[in-house]
């Protein structure tokens, strides 16, 4: 994974709470067998009408939305499915950073994996946000902080393992491959024959 | 005396390989991971562009479920929705070929959904740690293990390494007391459960469900509520094991047999909370108050009692209600349907075929409704045959099919029309769910029997009632 350490952009404001990974990417896009591509079919459903035209309302489809890295959400982003290519086809979509009052605890540990921050901000602030699409915000990593035009900046919280592996560009795989000695021994232990 | 421990402890304790800290999570040992072809690709993938081997590919078991179709063509050629879905279904098996996992493959027999065949075959059993690629793994809690579901990069560490990375989670107690009333089943509790609680009601805990209305329930009914528990955002649902689990266990396929097995049960009978364990959250139903209860709207806390009206129109509902084409207020019974699918992790097992049967005996379904019936896995398949079942469903005018998800996540080209309303008795009533554009009623087997002759939302007590009058 590459290092994560700031993310500058223009914000893409999704006000609609609960939104499942079904929106996120819709089950029948999910028959590939590779991680990359999704971005096109992200919000599939929101993003095209029936006859697969861009719908030009969507907030994805606006000009201003070109090229934005971070999304803020409605409360309870990502609900729903373990399926990994939520996370993969934001990514793929340019999406670096998800901002909501609530984010789902699967969608989470996903996105983190792949390098998508999810940040957890108080609804007052979401709703401020969602009312000011296109603001520019900065985010320091290893501050945990976001950064507003003005130069203000609010906290939020990032577990401490999972802000090292951002920072670091830290795998997780190879940071569990390093305990083969301890899983060995877990084995022999726990008579996991 | 130690302090008093829940079950969660329990198992946390005894698979904690490295303890968490500040810094670090803790490494998690996997008894079993379960596998089907939706979201192990990449992990292979991963595996495979490391130089990585499995660490112990007999823990590891496959299935294919999401992408497979459920209607053979007449010569038994598999009509796949796209050449991706089938070469999907290809990869898992060179895979596993490969890396020597044993796959439930079409000829196997045992192939099936994979939350139907783990517990079916005595795979999953008390004590272990479980995930699979799934959200609905929190199934497999019902046998008093710990079991949740995890995204393709955890599904790659748990090849390589057998662990993954770890915060405990916290922990809710739903304590059920009372009977469930006549009529009312499992989904009817477990739908009205997560009404109360809320979608997000259990984000970052473990439910674990307890009181005497959960001991006076059959495996398979544990089963249909810790399926749900990702429905209210919890990480997984967890049951005490009772002389209930163990009798359900013993004969089947792959848990210890003769002496071996009464062993096995004795060690097993310690998976329970200790009287006096602390929960970080307590919440108390009676199941008294359950009466058949659909979603009306498109997250699985929007519930009504069948008999109930639709809620009226507000920020939060506004959005579902225009969505499903209802009006608010309005009573939900009566509400005319196009199709009723019967089948999914939560209740494609063979008590659920048995409570669709009970209402469609003898019934025709409605001409306005599609009605399509698919059994959990080969298994159920079989059994639900031997007892006539899927004459009840032929004979009624319904289709009864190959198993698999089928029109649960829509995947595999059976779903329900733009626009059109499904009672469904899968687990999740997302927009576009079954298909683009789908709405999705979530409802019990009965209730799902009782629309699919009705041709609308209707109370299956009425059909019960006259079925044993
Ligand atoms: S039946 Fe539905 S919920 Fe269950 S494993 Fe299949 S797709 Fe997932």
């Amino acid at each position: 994974m590459n290092p994560v350490r700031t993310i500058e952009s223009a914000t893409i404001c999704l006000p609609t709470a609960n939104i499942d990974t079904d929106q996120i990417i819709p089950a029948r896009f999910l028959t590939t067998t590779e991680r990359s591509g999704l971005g096109r079919h992200a919000f599939h459903d929101w993003r095209y009408d029936e006859d697969g035209t861009p719908n030009p309302e969507f907030v994805l489809n606006q000009p201003a939305s070109r090229g934005a890295q971070i999304l803020v959400s409605g409360p309870n982003f990502a609900c729903g499915s373990s399926r990994e290519h939520a996370p993969w086809a934001l990514l793929d979509a340019g999406i670096r950073a998800v901002i909501s009052s609530e984010i789902a605890d699967i969608f989470r540990n996903n996105a983190l994996k792949n390098g998508l921050l999810p940040i957890v901000l108080p609804q007052s602030v979401v709703d401020t946000l969602l009312a000011q699409q296109g603001i520019r915000l900065q985010i320091d990593v290893a501050k945990r902080r976001v950064y507003w035009p003005s130069g203000d900046h609010l906290e939020f919280a990032l577990e401490p393992f999972a802000q090292t592996c951002l920072l670091e560009g830290v795998d997780e795989l190879g940071y569990l491959l390093k305990h083969a000695a301890a899983i060995q021994r877990y084995e022999e232990l726990a008579h996991v024959a | 005396m130690s302090t008093p421990r829940t079950l969660l402890d329990k198992l946390w304790d005894a698979h904690a390989v490295t303890a968490e800290s500040e810094r670090a999570p803790a490494l998690l040992y996997i008894d079993l991971h379960l596998l089907h072809e939706v979201t192990s690709p990449q992990a292979f993938s991963e595996l495979e562009s490391r130089g990585l081997t499995m660490r112990r590919p007999d823990r590891h078991k496959a299935t294919l479920d999401h992408s497979t179709p459920t209607l053979p063509a007449k010569d038994g050629a598999l009509p796949y929705i796209t050449a991706q879905a089938r070469s999907q279904v290809e990869r898992l098996r060179e895979n596993c070929a490969r890396h020597g996992v044993e796959l439930f493959d079409w000829a196997s027999g045992k192939r099936g959904i994979v939350h139907v065949v783990g517990p079916e075959l005595g795979l999953t059993q008390p004590g272990m740690t479980i995930v699979c690629g799934d959200s609905h793994t929190a199934t497999h809690g019902a046998f008093g293990a710990l079991a949740f579901g995890i995204g393709s990069s955890e599904v790659g560490h748990v090849m390589a390494t057998q662990c993954i990375l770890q915060r405990k989670p916290k922990t809710m107690a739903i304590t059920v007391d009372g009977r469930l009333p006549a009529g009312t089943s499992a989904k009817d509790l477990i739908l009205h459960i997560i009404g109360r609680i809320g979608m997000n009601g259990g984000t970052g805990h473990v439910l674990e469900y307890r009181g005497s209305a959960i001991s006076a329930l059959t495996m398979e009914e544990r089963m249909t509520v810790c399926n749900m528990s990702i429905e209210a955002g919890a990480r997984a649902g967890l049951i005490a094991v009772d002389e209930v689990t163990i009798a359900w266990l013993q004969g089947r396929e792959r848990v210890p047999q003769g002496q071996a097995f009464i062993a096995a049960a004795e060690s097993w009978r310690q998976w329970r909370s200790d009287e006096g364990a602390h929960f970080d959250r307590e919440v108390h139903i009676d199941a008294s108050q359950v009466t058949p209860t659909l979603s009306w709207g498109t997250n699985p806390g929007q519930v009504v009692p069948v008999d109930g009206r639709l809620p009226a129109a507000n920020a939060e509902t506004q959005r579902a209600l225009h969505y499903m084409g209802f009006e608010a207020g309005h009573p939900l019974a009566g509400h005319p349907v196009d199709v009723v699918f019967v089948g999914s992790c939560t209740n494609g097992r063979l008590s659920d075929l048995r409570e669709m049967a009970e209402v469609l005996r003898g019934r025709r379904v409605h001409p306005r409704v599609r009605m399509l019936v698919v059994p959990g896995s080969d298994a159920v398949k079989r059994e639900a045959e031997a007892e006539g079942i899927d004459r009840i469903v032929r004979d009624a005018g319904g289709e009864w099919r190959e198993p698999g998800c089928s029109m649960c996540i829509a995947m595999n080209g059976d779903q329900v029309g733009p626009g059109q309303v499904a009672v469904s008795t899968s687990n999740r009533n997302f927009e576009g769910r079954q298909g683009k554009g789908a709405r999705t009623l979530l409802a019990s087997p009965a209730s799902a029997a009782a629309a699919a002759i009705a041709g609308c939302v209707a109370d299956p007590r009425a059909f019960l009632q006259e079925a044993c009058a």
